[in-house]
């Protein structure tokens, strides 16, 4: 014991660093701050130095290799003992890291703490939810199976889309002509040396800022921060209730890291690793890429813009929103702090979940894509060949055989692209279906050089008879203004 | 401050003027540090941005991909092919695929297999006379014209040749909306096949 107390007092002489770091634990906040609401931006801390500690760990084994990165991921996961459990917490980790991140993010949003003379404290804190972002995918990246060579190649066709500069930035981005050894290699650059050292560097000065101008108080409805007044009342307010930091709010801090590190463990226990899918082989063409969950609304955004406006928003969009996002402090550094008198701040966060959820839950199931195995994995339900003429029956096969069901679903079952034909007929007349194949039109391609006259005529047939339990066949209204004896003559030219 | 200016004016004291040597002196130091690292940052930045300014239709060449006979007329099939520039440690990415249609006798089409909207593989599927892709549902027909969904404009459409009864593509590059492979060779520029 007084060996241990030498030892401290012959280091702590010469290091000087044990009296800051204990005054910097015990300073004292506002009372108010020791809440549960301001756990999450050290439950982020915690995590950054999960991801740092696993992350050099699998540094022992991953090859940065195009050739054999993917291997040594099959190597990681079966033949290095829990090899498999260090990639699973990484993964689990990097999904837990974005979550809290945000959550810290829409927190100190709707509690006003980005407000005077923490503004720059937000502007860092905005790069830093960047660089989580691009340590997500470009550790998606390095887990170089499918889903990363294809994501590669979506990131790559963005780049092309600059003016200009579209085809050295494709170059930049993958170091080269094609997806390869280079690519991989500038990837593990930044994933391990570039973008974990501006993290902690930013992470360090985030920190140091908040440190230096205190955690913000609990904001109360109708006291305004005013520049000349705020610091002197909030000196004013630690004075008279405040608290040290250890051991009054770092309690709660210390309980909330730990259950979100015991949950990360949990998911990897019982979830184990991502991937790898399949090799990242080009040739292999019957794949589906997808990126990882955070990335799943930008990739579902992509499958609604217009053609003609997929550029510009491509371009324009990310601009206006990181850069609302940087100016935020500076254009509302002042004023009301508490959310019940912020409805728009409220309604924006809001509106930002409800909208970011709807297209990450979108691109988990992806309707717009056509499920390239329906034709021959989903057969026609049999209620809809009962009692139906065999030139019906021949327009079945002939549906499934053209890989109608690749778009359309029947009884619930096939691709989502174009609307399901089980009630078509009850929508569309004979004449509108008959267009509507041959020509196409409204995102269908035509199928006027891919079909015969009397494929067509069976297919036709076939939409015809379903309209749906109890529904009436769709009639051109028009047809009841012609008069009778034409009627046939009418029909007679199709 | 004032006052101690004007004292420091009258007196002229010799350590008053050691400091403004020193002064300038590590001006002079900073001065030279940045045209250190000036001279550093050139090579620096030359070795960062060398793959991005090399010029495309360099790393085109052509790539046999077999013979004609292997390609049956008004039919199309996927081909395999190495990249003509790989490192060793590239493995399975320094392969390739593309479409070869075979229009009729020394009538062909090779698409690349990326979409134009992002890149992903697209499928050809001969029942439909359709090339679909799984990504965001792009979807062309059999002369890699755009059909629908969200692509910008057709497949992307490598230049070939016939020479010795194999069919050649000049090919090379990741075919993206700044990198298609027609674009590159001033005779293709307006060509129809290229829709540029």
């Amino acid at each position: 014991m007084q060996c241990g107390l030498v030892v401290y007092n012959w280091i702590e002489r010469r290091l000087g660093l044990a009296k800051p770091i204990v005054e910097a634990a015990k300073h004292p906040i506002p009372a108010s701050s020791a809440s549960w609401w301001y756990v999450f931006g050290s439950a982020a801390t915690v995590l950054l130095g999960l991801q740092v500690v696993t992350g050099i760990l699998l540094g022992l084994v991953y090859v940065p290799s195009a050739g054999e990165a993917w291997n040594s991921l099959q190597f990681l996961n079966h033949h290095v003992t829990l090899g498999w459990f260090l990639r699973a917490l990484h993964g689990w980790g990097s999904n837990f890291m974005i979550a809290i991140v945000l959550i810290h993010m829409a927190q100190v949003f709707l509690f006003g703490a980005y407000k005077f003379p923490r503004e720059l404290t937000w502007i860092i804190g905005v790069c830093l939810l960047l660089l989580t972002l691009g340590m997500a995918f470009t550790g998606q990246v390095l887990r170089f199976d499918q889903d990363a060579y294809w994501g590669l190649g979506i990131g790559a066709s963005i780049m092309s889309r600059v003016p200009l500069l579209g085809a050295p930035l494709v170059h930049a981005l993958l170091g080269g002509p094609i997806i390869a050894g280079a690519t991989l290699s500038r990837f593990f650059t930044l994933h391990v040396f570039v973008i974990p050292g501006l993290l902690l560097f930013s992470a360090g000065l985030h920190v140091w800022m908040v440190l230096r101008l205190g955690i913000n108080e609990w904001p109360m409805p109708g006291r305004l921060v005013r520049k000349s007044t705020y610091e002197r009342e909030y000196d004013e307010q630690v004075r008279m209730d405040g608290i040290p930091f250890v051991p009054g709010a770092a309690w709660k801090d210390a309980v909330f890291a730990a259950a979100i590190i015991l949950t990360v463990v949990a998911c990897a226990f019982f979830f184990g690793p991502f991937g790898p899918s399949g090799q990242p082989d080009p040739t292999i063409i019957q794949t589906a890429p997808k990126p990882d969950f955070a990335f799943l609304w930008i990739y579902a955004v992509l499958a609604f813009l217009p053609p003609a406006l997929e550029t510009p928003f491509l371009l324009i969009v990310p601009v206006i929103i990181i850069g609302s996002l940087l100016l935020l402090p500076l254009v509302a550094g002042e004023g009301e702090k508490h959310w019940s008198r912020r409805p728009v701040a409220v309604l924006m966060v809001a509106v930002i979940a409800v909208t970011l959820g709807v297209f990450t839950r979108l691109g988990t199931y992806t309707p717009w894509s056509p499920i390239m195995n329906a034709w021959t994995s989903d057969p026609v339900p049999p209620q809809y060949l009962a009692g139906r003429t065999p030139l019906e029956r021949q327009g079945s096969l002939v549906l499934q055989e053209k890989q109608c069901r690749n778009c359309h679903s029947l009884g619930g079952v096939g691709g989502q692209r174009g609307p399901a034909l089980d009630s078509i007929a009850s929508r569309m007349t004979e004449d509108q279906i008959i267009r509507q194949v041959l020509q196409g039109g409204g995102n269908m391609p035509s199928y006027g050089n891919a079909l015969n006259p009397a494929e067509t005529t069976a297919l036709v047939h076939f939409l015809l008879s379903l309209h749906g339990q109890g529904l009436q066949p769709a009639v051109d209204a028009s047809r009841r203004l012609i008069p009778s004896s034409d009627s046939g003559t009418t029909q007679g030219q199709h | 401050m004032n006052t101690a200016n004007a004292e420091a004016g009258q007196t002229e004291n010799p350590k008053q003027s050691v400091n403004s040597r020193r002064a300038l002196l590590f001006k002079l130091s900073v001065l030279l540090n940045g045209v250190v690292g000036a001279v550093l940052a050139v090579p620096i930045g030359g070795y960062i941005l060398g793959s991005a300014f090399k010029k495309g239709s360099s790393y085109d060449s052509w790539v046999a991909l077999g013979a004609i006979d292997e390609f049956p007329e008004g039919e199309t099939r996927l081909v395999d092919y190495r990249n003509p520039v790989t490192a060793p440690w590239d493995g399975q990415t320094g392969s390739a695929a593309c479409w070869v249609r075979r229009i009729s006798g020394d009538r062909f089409q090779v698409f690349a297999i990326n979409c134009a909207h992002l890149g992903c593989p697209v499928r050809w599927f001969s029942q439909s006379k359709l090339f679909l892709c799984p990504c965001h549902g792009g979807a062309y027909y059999a002369d890699g014209s755009r059909a629908s969904g969200p692509p910008p404009r057709g497949l992307f459409e490598y230049r070939h040749k016939i020479s010795g009864g194999q069919l050649m593509i000049s090919a090379g590059e990741m075919p993206t909306l700044a990198t298609e492979a027609c674009a590159t060779d001033p005779q293709r520029i307006g060509h129809p096949s290229c829709h540029s």
